[in-house]
This record gives structure tokens, sequence and C-alpha cells, in this order.
């Protein structure tokens, strides 16, 4: 039974990323444009300098701040669904959750777009406030904003699932040995959560790390990311080894981060 | 009174996070009606003409057609490797199933880009021509985790006295299969099957690696947004796009509960 699905990972997905990852080590001939089969690290050498190390830095402080974005606007929201609204009510805020989480990517990003550019709703929304444009379009703002929009859904629903778990005899017991609220919080709830919250951050954080799409449709002349050089290196450039090294760095930090949310409890609250 | 406040703030908060949800959405909408050529907000004047223009526009037909058939495609490799996968894991009491899980989920779990470049040079190294054929093995390596999660979580909540009641009145295992495995993972299938192809349909990141000169619906979007040309029809496009996404997923959600309705969120679970 196992067999067929499993062929199909080793042959066609483990087998590309270690062929992706001896490409890396490959280059391209200067002269043919043909790619070079020698090993080389030149590929790695050229990342540690010259424009990449801020690009990569850039990406992973975006994808750090989209996260703690996401995990602040959503742990409220994910307390009231878990453990104040009533059931139905339970049900229809997890809809709405639902919903936008699965409305096309590139409908939420345009729809960030028209919001920010010049003629927007928000520019209008605050002259008619008579404050001053924020003129946020095409800005590593922009950016920012769109990312945070559009995988808040994919924190909100594991940090619910988390807090949903926690039984109401926990807090009761800590209520009667005399914690405030504010303590329940700080050394129960929060605790408990943080595996939905690890668990969250995982796709807020990766799904931040490779986009190219978003920067590139919303980003400003100074929003390059990883994904970016990757796309532009393979699909213009047609340098496929450099494309190839530049993706071995999204893979080392999420090697890194995964390392870190398992310790969190991450899968098991997945 | 502080925990009255501390209520009222919360919800508060609440109504506050589903204008942010729903209010971009409500925009795009709402300039599929826009008259004019330009986006401002407010909108002046109100036309469907952007519709009629959308829906003869010959590219968006055909890239509408080529999503449409890569979806289904996918779909159906996905569900027979995911639920193969789910009944493999399932019974097998053996060391290594968490690293199967957890290879399962890594399409999606690492960023899409190293999915898409991993295939691109696979398909490069081994001189094959980018076309729909692999696009469809793109989008079917991470449609199987979905497949696979719903199954599986039906699978676990399936008590195995069942089959081992028709097994001893005398089924064959076909037969056990046939009319006792098959219906009680039925609607975990087609759930699974609904959010797999809604999953495949509007992917944009792997995509692009792996398909050759032809556009899918979302690849379409992308380059029209990004050469800024035919917004009117965009706006109307991407509406479309998500209420045909939305038909599926409430499909799911009804069929299923939510359970397993968020797949990127809901990876697998460890098995007990």
């Amino acid at each position: 039974m196992l067999s067929p699905p499993l062929l199909w990972f080793l042959v066609i997905y483990l087998s590309s990323l270690v062929l992706m990852l001896i490409t890396s080590l490959w280059s391209i001939n200067g002269f043919t444009s043909q790619i070079d089969h020698h090993l080389t690290g030149q590929n790695f050498s050229q990342i540690v300098s010259g424009a990449y190390p801020s690009i990569i830095g850039r990406t992973v402080l975006l994808a750090v701040l989209v996260t703690l974005t996401d995990a602040v606007v959503a742990f409220p929201f994910a307390y009231v669904m878990a453990r104040v609204a009533t059931q139905s009510t339970q049900r229809i805020l997890l809809g709405a959750v639902l919903l936008p989480l699965w409305a096309s990517y590139l409908a939420k990003v345009y729809a960030w777009i028209s919001i920010l550019e010049k003629g927007g709703a928000l520019n209008w929304t605050f002259s008619r406030l008579g404050l001053p444009d924020p003129n946020l379009g095409f800005t590593n703002g922009a950016m920012w904003i769109a990312f945070s929009y559009i995988w808040l859904p994919y924190m909100i629903v594991p940090i619910y699932g988390a807090l949903e778990r926690i039984p109401s005899s926990l807090l009761d017991a800590s209520a009667d040995l005399g914690a405030s609220a504010w303590n329940t919080f700080r050394r129960v709830i929060l605790p408990l959560a943080l595996p939905g919250l690890a668990a969250g951050s995982i796709f807020t954080f990766s799904l931040t790390l490779g986009d190219y799409v978003t920067p590139l449709l919303i980003g400003g002349s100074n929003s390059t990311l990883i994904g970016n050089a990757i796309y532009e290196n393979l699909l213009t450039g047609g340098n496929l080894p450099l494309a190839a090294a530049l993706s071995a760095v999204p893979i080392g930090v999420m090697v890194i981060y995964l390392g870190l949310a398992k310790r969190l409890g991450a899968f098991e609250a997945l | 009174m502080r925990r009255r406040f501390a209520r009222a703030g919360l919800w508060l908060w609440v109504w506050g996070v589903l204008f942010f949800l729903f209010a971009p959405i409500a925009t795009i909408v709402l300039f599929g009606f826009d008259k004019s050529n330009v986006e401002t907000w407010p909108i002046q004047h109100w036309t469907f003409s952007w519709y009629s223009v959308a829906w003869h526009d010959p590219q968006v037909r055909s890239a509408f057609a080529l999503s449409l058939k890569a979806a289904v495609a996918a779909t159906i490799v996905a569900l027979v490797l995911g639920s193969m996968a789910a009944f493999g894991v399932h019974r097998a009491r053996f060391f290594g199933r968490d690293s199967i899980s957890l290879l399962l989920i890594l399409p999606l779990a690492l960023p899409g880009i190293i999915t898409g470049v991993a295939l691109n040079s696979a398909f490069q190294w081994a001189g094959i021509t980018l076309s729909i054929w692999t696009i469809i093995v793109g989008h079917t390596t991470f449609c199987i985790v979905v497949i696979y999660n719903n199954v599986i979580a039906r699978l676990r909540r399936t008590s195995n006295t069942l089959l081992e009641a028709s097994a001893d009145l005398g089924a064959t295992g076909a037969q056990t299969l046939r009319f006792v495995t098959l219906p009680t993972i039925a609607t975990a299938l087609v759930s699974g099957a609904l959010l797999a192809f809604a999953l495949s349909f509007d992917e944009v990141i792997v995509t692009t690696f792996t398909a050759g000169a032809q556009n899918t619906l979302p690849i379409w979007i992308f380059g029209a947004i990004r050469l800024g040309q035919q917004l009117p029809e965009v706006n109307v496009v991407v509406t479309m796009v998500v209420i045909l996404m939305f038909v599926p997923i409430l499909v799911a959600a009804r069929l299923t509960g939510s359970e397993n309705f968020a797949p990127r969120v809901a990876a697998p679970q460890p098995p007990k």
C-alpha cells in the first residue's frame, strides 16, 4: 500500500531536492551559458558577498516581523473563538477565518494593491480624517501588511485548536488556588497555547520566507527577498546553479526553525 | 467591572479582525463593477461590462481551461496516492511512520519556491520539456498530503471492529473494502479532493517553475497585475476565482466538519 506514494516522493520529490543541492555546487559556463558539471563552491561564496547578505537579512527580518504581527493579532481572536464565544458563534467565527484562508492568494495580494496605492481606499480614508496621505503602496510597509494579512488565518487556526483543548478544570483549579485572571493567563493558558503558536508560526514564517509574488507585485525597489533573487536568477538570468544555491538558504533557515518549533511542541499541536 | 471591560475589548478586537479579513476581499469584488480603467476609491460609475469582457477573452478562457485540467488531474493522482499512503500508515506498525508523515508534509512546510526550483532543476537535468504534465506532477506532490490528512483522520476515528466483523462474517478483502471501508471514508475522500482541487487551482509559486509557455489562470493573473495590463479584467477574474473556490470549501466543510479543512495548517498527527 505504501510503496506507490513513497516511490512518488522518493523519485520525484526527494531526488529533485537532492539534485537541486548538487546543482548548487555546479556553475554556469560564462561563454556557452551551459551548466558546467564540475563541483565548485563559487555560488556559495557569491551568496555571502555582494547584495545577497542584505537580501537574506531583509527576508528573515520580514518573516519574523510578519510572524510576530500575526501572533499578536491572532491570539485574542483565537481566544474569543475558543473560550468566550458560544458554540454557534464559534462555528461562525471559524468559517469567517477559513473562507479568507481559502480565498485566492493573488486576489488577496491584488486587493492590497488597490487599497494601498495612491488613489486607494487608505489614502482616501486618511484624507477624510484630515490626516496626511500614508502612500503605503509599493513599499516594504505594504509588503508587511499584505503578508500579515494573507497568512493571518494560518496563525489563528492552530492557536484556536490549542486553546480549545485546554480543559476548563485547569482554569478553575488555577482560580481556586487564588491566581488572578492575569496569572492564570500567563502561567496556565499561555504555556498551553505555545505549541499552537509555534505551529502557526511555522506557516507564517515559511510562507513569507519563500515568497516572490507579493514582493514583486506590492513591494518597492528596495523589497527584493530571497525568493525574488531565486526567481530572477533562474527565470531571467538562466543561472540555475546560483538559484539552487540560494534555495539552500531558506532550507537551512527552515531546518533551524523547525528544530526550534519541535522543541516547543509544535508538531503535537498541528 | 474590569472583567466586563476586558470582554468588551476582546469583542472589539474580534470585530476589528473580521473587518481586516473581509474588507480587502469586498474591495476587489466592488472594483469589478468599476466603470473606470484606472482604479480610484471611491468608485464613481458602475458597470457590469468587465464581466463580459473577461468572459470573451480567449487568453482568460484558455488559462482557465488549463488550470481546470491540471487541477482535476492532480486531484485524481493525489487521491489515489494520498489514500494509499493513509491506509499504509494507518495499518502498518513499524518504526519510521513519523518520518513518512513528515515527508508528506514537507512540500507544504518548506517554502513553495523550494519545490519549484527542485522540480525545475530535475526536469532540466532529465531533459523534460515543461508542459501541462510537469505542472500536474508539481501540484500532485503538494496535494497528496491534503488527501492523506483527511483520510487518515477518518481512519483513526473508524473502529477496527467494523472491519473485523466484516471478515468474521465471511467477506473477502475486496468485499470489505467495497462495502465497509469505502463507505466510511467516502466523505473524507470527497472533501479531501475538493480541498486538493482548490489548492491546485490557485497555486502560483510552484507553478511558475513547472509551467512552460502556457499560462494557468493564476499565472495569467500574476502577469497581468505585474504588467499593469487588463486590470479591470483582473478584478473580475479574481472575484470569480474567489467564488469558485468558496464552493468546494463550503461543501468540504459540510462533509467533514471543519476538522481538516485548513490543510496547510492541519499537518499529519503523530500516530497514536
